[in-house]
């Protein structure tokens, strides 16, 4: 029988507060519970780490070629996919009650560390149709769902057909005139569908505040935009005060990492990173560019809980960040060339 | 209308359930109380109430009974 994992303490734990040796004591304690519980509770985790030892990283490619979970049928109340392009097969990840309530939880300590505790009146910049199917959501409907407990009197900037729907827009700018907000969205559909359309109509929308998003540069990097570029033209079409992104996974939903002020991607008391060498699988040291692994101390009800992406990316630093936040923080630079070609959830469905 | 009716139609509306389920209600016990019904309840209590719920209180806003200690939080006595 599982030892019960004491979720309620890691909760109490500020998400950027512990250094290096408190948090890698934290750490160990929890993973060699989480290896535990896997073990115990999934048979084909059981049979990989016969092979591959403790705690391996698992890359996440596997989540999509087997059903790896660890938690009965009739515990799932959800399950996620990353909405892969068409003809790859998808993610599929299980999640129990008890996961999808610690991921949301999560998440919201970490944000509010960015957006401060109270609620802010919120702009989605995306269409409420994502959100149709309840039961088999994509990354982005959950993301959507996750940030919206971050916010109050969510409205959606999109129509169906992912054109600004100004009506609504003009309406939310005048109740919200002068105050700040918090605006969420996916990288790619705020450049196409939002800032692309207000440059067009040479347009400035009075919306102070701040603007979260995530998804992946992999498209906009087809568009030759950077993180810099976009962060200026999206303050240049609004009145924003800070525009940062998140990275994060759909097989780790909940223990995102979000950019500081200071353009750092951190690693919070939920979550942590590791570069490895490609070609030996050998630990890289900061600075050092290679395949990047993520642990998330959440899931219990499928095996996530070390992955090996398919992003390069590289450590800064750690617990010195000029931003005041202690933990390792980082780069990312996209997909590993000759990495599957895969989706993000800035995909869509064209209409 | 009381506080109570208030509360209770919150659910009814936002939940499509009947007053007959309301005792025993959990999130995610029926299919409409899902995290999208989750805050479209939040959202019908807040604009009932005329309030605003922190975070963490809408994460553990876990069952109708639960529910009600939280409208005590706010000053909305049922």
């Amino acid at each position: 029988m599982m030892r019960m994992i004491d979720f309620d303490t890691l909760f109490t734990i500020p998400p950027y507060a512990l250094k290096k040796i408190e948090k890698e004591q934290l750490h160990k304690q929890y993973l060699d519970r989480l290896f535990e519980h896997h073990c115990n509770a999934c048979k084909p985790y059981q049979q990989i780490v016969r092979v591959l030892g403790k705690n391996p990283p698992l890359p996440v490619r596997l989540f999509k070629k087997y059903d790896l979970r660890s938690t009965g049928n009739e515990e799932i109340t959800k399950t996620m996919t990353s909405s892969g392009t068409s003809g790859q097969s998808v993610s599929k990840i299980y999640l129990d009650r008890a996961t999808s309530a610690r991921q949301t939880k999560a998440l919201s300590k970490i944000v509010s560390d960015f957006t401060g505790k109270s609620r802010l009146p919120m702009l989605v910049i995306d269409s409420k149709a994502v959100l149709k199917n309840r039961n088999m959501f994509s990354a982005r409907g959950a993301g959507i769902l996750g940030f919206s407990m971050l916010g109050r009197d969510l409205t959606y900037a999109l129509d169906e057909n992912m054109n600004l729907d100004w009506k609504t827009i003009d309406a939310f700018c005048q109740k919200y005139y002068g105050q700040e907000v918090l605006m969420f969205g996916f990288t790619y559909i705020i450049w196409q569908h939002f800032y692309q359309t207000l440059k067009t109509r040479n347009k400035k929308l009075p919306l102070k505040g701040i603007l979260i998003h995530g998804g992946g540069w992999k498209k906009l990097s087809e568009l030759a935009v950077s993180e810099d570029e976009f962060r200026m033209e999206l303050i240049s079409v609004t009145q924003l005060q800070k525009v940062l992104n998140y990275y994060g996974m759909v097989e780790q939903t909940g223990s995102i990492f979000m950019e500081c002020e200071c353009g750092h991607l951190h690693a919070s008391v939920f979550s942590d990173i590791q570069i490895f060498h490609p070609e030996n699988f050998e630990i890289a040291e900061k600075n050092e560019q290679g395949l990047v692994c993520l642990t998330s101390l959440l899931p219990t009800s499928y095996p996530g809980h070390i992955l090996l992406t398919e992003d390069e990316g590289e450590i800064l630093g750690e617990d010195d960040c000029p931003c005041g936040r202690m933990g390792k923080y980082f780069k990312i630079y996209g997909r590993m060339r000759g990495a599957e070609l895969r989706g993000c959830s800035d995909t869509y469905e064209q209409h | 209308m009381t506080n109570l009716e208030k509360y209770n139609e919150a659910f009814i509306n936002s939940l499509g359930v009947e007053e007959q389920q309301l005792q025993g209600l959990t999130y995610q016990s029926v299919d409409t109380w899902d995290s999208v019904g989750h805050m479209q309840l939040i959202a019908t209590l807040e604009d009932a109430f005329d309030i605003m719920f922190d975070t963490d209180d809408i994460i553990d806003f876990s069952s109708y009974e639960k529910g009600k200690e939280y409208m005590a939080k706010y000053d909305v006595e049922l």
